[in-house]
C-alpha cells in the first residue's frame, strides 16, 4: 500500500501548480482520488449529504450490481444454448460464452464515456465526475446483448454529453443518464431494441422457439409459457442485467443496508405498481389486463428500474415525503405503460424519464407544505416554538 | 429623419441590419423566435430551404408595407393590421408556391400556412418596423431572414445526413435497402433524429457551438 502511494506522489509533481502537466491536474486527480480517499471533501451537488465522498458511494452500488451482472452472463449463454436442441454445456461454458458476450461492451461503455468525462473535466477545468462509474456498467446491462458496439457508443455519447454535462456535470443532471442512453438507442435503432429478435443471442429463427420476453408477447396476447419461478431465477429472455429477480434482491439489500439506495422509493414503487395491476386485474379485458401483480413485479426491467435507476440520488425526489409520491408514480406509470401503450411493453423506462422531470416539482410542493405548516403551529401556539 | 437622408442606401449601418442577425441578433439561436418551424419543416434541406425563402419573402414584404404605414395605424389596432398584412403575403406565397413547387408545397403542407403564426414575423413588425424608414425595414427583413435559414440549414443538413442519409436528396451514404456504401458495413440511419423532439436538441447543439465561438453572447 505505501509503496502505491509512494508511486502516485511521485507521479504527481508534473501535475501541480507550475509543473509541466499542470493542464491535466484534474485528470491525475480523478485516478488518485479512485485509489485512496482524499483528504477533502466533495463540495458540489450530489454530495452534501453523506460522510463518505462519492467515488466510494458509487464503488457501493457498483458492488451492488455485480451479483445481476454475473447472472446475467450466465443467462446469455443459457439463453443462446437453450436455442439449439439436445445441447448440454456446462454452467462454465454457457457463463464464458456470455463473459466474452458482455465485456466487449462493458470497455465500450467506460471508454466512451470516461473519455469524454476526462476530457470536459480538463477542458472546463472542474473535476472529473464520478457518476460515470455507475453509469457505465448500467448501460450494457439495460441494453439488449446483440446491440452493436457503435450504436453503445453513440448512446453513450448522448447520453454524457447531452444528459449530463451540459446541466453542469453529475449532481446537475435533470435525467438519469443510462435511462436516457437507454431511450436514445431505443427511439434511434428501434429495429435492434425492441422485437422478438434481439433478447437472446444471436437468435435463431427455429420454429416454435420463441425469444420474446415475457411482456413481449403479452403484448401479442400470447400467454406467455415462462413459470413464475424462472421469471425469478431470471431464466427468459431480456436485456443482460434484468433478468433475475433474486441477483436484483441482492444488489437492492446491499443498497438499503449501506443506506445509499432509498427504500421509500423502492417499496413505495413496487406499492404502486402493485396496485395498479390489481385495478387492472378487476377490468381483465386482455391477458396483459390479466396478468397477476406478482408476475408482472417478476417480468421486464422494472424490478431493475426501481432498484438501481428509479433511487439515483440525483435525480429522483430529495425530500422524504417526495421519495414516496415519486416511487408510487414510477409504479404506476410503468404498468399504465406496459398496459395501454403494445408499442412499448415496457414502461419502466419512459416512466422513470417522466417522474425525473416531475421530482423537481414534486420537491417544491412538499417543501412548501411544510413551510406552510411550521407558519401555521407559529400563528396559532407562538410560545411553544419560540 | 434628417441624417436618414445623409446615408448612403449601403452605409455602415445599413449593412448592419443585413448582417447581424447572421450571428450575434440571430433570430432563432439568440432571438428565440421562430423554433417551432424549425423544427418542423427541417428534416430535408430542400423544404428548409423553400420555407426559408418563403419566410424572407414574407418578413421583409411585411416590414415595407407596416414601415409605410406605420404613421397611419392606430397604435391599438395594429395587431390587427399586421395579422391581415402577413395573412396576404402568406396566402401569396402559399399560392406561389402550389404553382410552381407543387411536390415541395405538398410536403411542407401546413406549415406554409403557419408563417402567419411565426414569431418572427411579428417580432420584427413589432420591434422594427413600426419605427423604421421602409428601406432599413426592409434590409432587417432580410437579414432576419437569412439569419433564419442559415440555422435551419444547418439544422436540416444533420437531420437529413444523419436520419435518412442524403444531403439534398442524394444518397451519398449509399442504399439502405440494397445496402450499399456505408450501409454495408452495419451502419444504420437514426429514428430518433427524425423526430421533433431530436431537433429541438440539435437546435440547443447549434446555440451552444454558436456560443462557444461567439463571446459576447454569453450572458454574466
Amino acid at each position: 500500500m505505501q509503496f502505491l502511494r509512494n508511486t502516485v506522489d511521485k507521479l504527481k509533481k508534473p501535475f501541480l501548480k507550475g509543473g509541466k502537466l499542470e493542464r491535466y491536474e484534474k485528470g491525475f486527480q480523478a485516478i488518485e482520488t479512485f485509489l485512496f480517499v482524499p483528504n477533502h471533501t466533495t463540495k458540489h451537488g450530489a454530495h452534501v449529504r453523506d460522510g463518505i465522498d462519492l467515488k466510494r458511494t458509487m464503488m457501493i452500488v457498483v458492488i451492488a450490481l455485480v451479483p445481476a451482472l454475473l447472472f446475467g452472463m450466465y443467462n446469455i449463454g443459457y439463453q443462446h444454448f437453450s436455442q439449439v436442441e439436445g445441447s448440454d454445456l456446462s454452467l462454465i461454458h454457457l457463463f464464458g460464452y456470455g463473459f466474452w458476450k458482455v465485456l466487449p461492451s462493458i470497455i465500450v461503455s467506460y471508454a466512451v464515456g470516461l473519455g469524454i468525462e476526462f476530457a470536459f473535466a480538463i477542458w472546463r477545468n472542474h473535476d472529473v465526475n464520478e457518476g460515470y462509474l455507475v453509469s457505465g456498467l448500467l448501460i450494457p446491462m439495460i441494453m439488449p446483448i446483440d446491440l452493436p458496439l457503435w450504436m453503445l457508443a453513440i448512446s453513450v455519447v448522448f447520453a454524457v454529453v447531452i444528459g449530463k454535462e451540459v446541466f453542469g456535470g453529475t449532481g446537475m443532471n435533470i435525467f438519469n443518464p443510462a435511462l436516457l442512453a437507454r431511450a436514445f438507442a431505443f427511439f434511434s435503432y428501434p429495429n435492434f431494441m425492441s422485437g422478438d429478435k434481439v433478447w437472446v443471442s444471436d437468435a435463431m429463427t427455429t420454429d416454435g422457439m420463441s425469444g420474446a420476453t415475457v411482456l413481449g408477447s403479452l403484448a401479442q396476447n400470447i400467454t406467455p409459457s415462462y413459470s413464475t419461478m424462472d421469471m425469478f431465477l431470471g431464466l427468459i429472455p431480456g436485456s443482460v442485467g434484468e433478468t433475475s429477480k433474486l441477483a436484483i434482491i441482492i444488489g437492492a439489500l446491499i443498497l438499503i443496508a449501506t443506506g445509499i439506495g432509498s427504500w421509500k422509493i423502492m417499496l413505495s414503487g413496487v406499492i404502486g405498481a402493485v396496485v395498479t395491476v390489481f385495478a387492472f386485474n378487476a377490468v381483465g379485458l386482455n391477458e396483459l389486463m390479466n396478468f397477476s401483480w406478482y408476475n408482472h413485479l417478476m417480468v421486464g426491467g422494472f424490478a431493475f428500474a426501481i432498484v438501481f435507476m428509479a433511487t439515483d440520488p440525483v435525480s429522483a425526489a430529495q425530500t422524504e415525503r417526495g421519495k414516496w409520491m415519486y416511487g408510487f408514480l414510477v409504479g404506476f406509470f410503468t404498468i399504465m405503460i406496459r398496459i395501454f401503450n403494445p408499442a412499448y411493453p415496457e414502461g419502466a423506462m419512459l416512466a422513470i424519464l417522466l417522474m425525473n422531470a416531475v421530482a423537481p416539482t414534486i420537491d417544491y410542493y412538499v417543501v412548501n407544505s411544510n413551510i406552510v405548516k411550521r407558519k401555521k403551529r407559529m400563528k396559532t401556539n407562538p410560545l411553544k416554538t419560540a | 429623419m434628417s441624417d436618414t437622408n445623409k446615408e448612403g442606401l449601403f452605409s455602415k449601418s445599413n449593412i448592419k441590419l443585413i448582417t447581424a442577425p447572421f450571428n450575434d441578433d440571430n433570430p432563432i439561436s439568440v432571438q428565440v423566435l421562430g423554433i417551432c418551424s424549425a423544427l418542423a419543416v427541417t428534416v430535408q434541406m430542400k423544404n428548409a430551404f423553400v420555407m426559408a425563402l418563403s419566410v424572407t419573402a414574407v418578413i421583409a414584404l411585411s416590414n415595407v408595407i407596416i414601415s409605410l404605414l406605420r404613421n397611419l395605424i392606430p397604435s391599438r389596432i395594429r395587431i390587427i393590421v399586421q395579422l391581415v398584412i402577413v395573412a396576404l403575403l402568406v396566402i401569396l406565397v402559399d399560392l406561389i408556391l402550389k404553382a410552381y413547387a407543387y411536390d415541395v408545397s405538398k410536403q411542407l403542407s401546413v406549415f406554409v400556412g403557419l408563417i402567419i403564426t411565426n414569431c418572427i414575423v411579428m417580432g420584427r413588425l413589432e420591434a422594427f418596423a413600426l419605427g423604421n424608414t421602409p428601406w432599413k425595414s426592409f434590409l432587417d427583413g432580410i437579414g432576419n431572414g437569412i439569419g433564419y435559414g442559415i440555422i435551419l440549414m444547418v439544422v436540416a443538413f444533420l437531420r437529413e445526413l444523419l436520419g435518412s442519409g442524403k444531403i439534398w436528396g442524394f444518397e451519398i451514404l449509399g442504399d439502405p435497402i440494397e445496402k450499399t456504401g456505408l450501409y454495408a458495413y452495419g451502419y444504420v440511419n437514426n429514428g430518433f433524429i427524425i423526430l421533433a423532439p431530436m431537433a429541438l436538441i440539435v437546435v440547443g447543439i447549434v446555440i451552444w457551438v454558436q456560443r462557444h465561438f461567439n463571446r459576447k453572447l454569453i450572458e454574466k
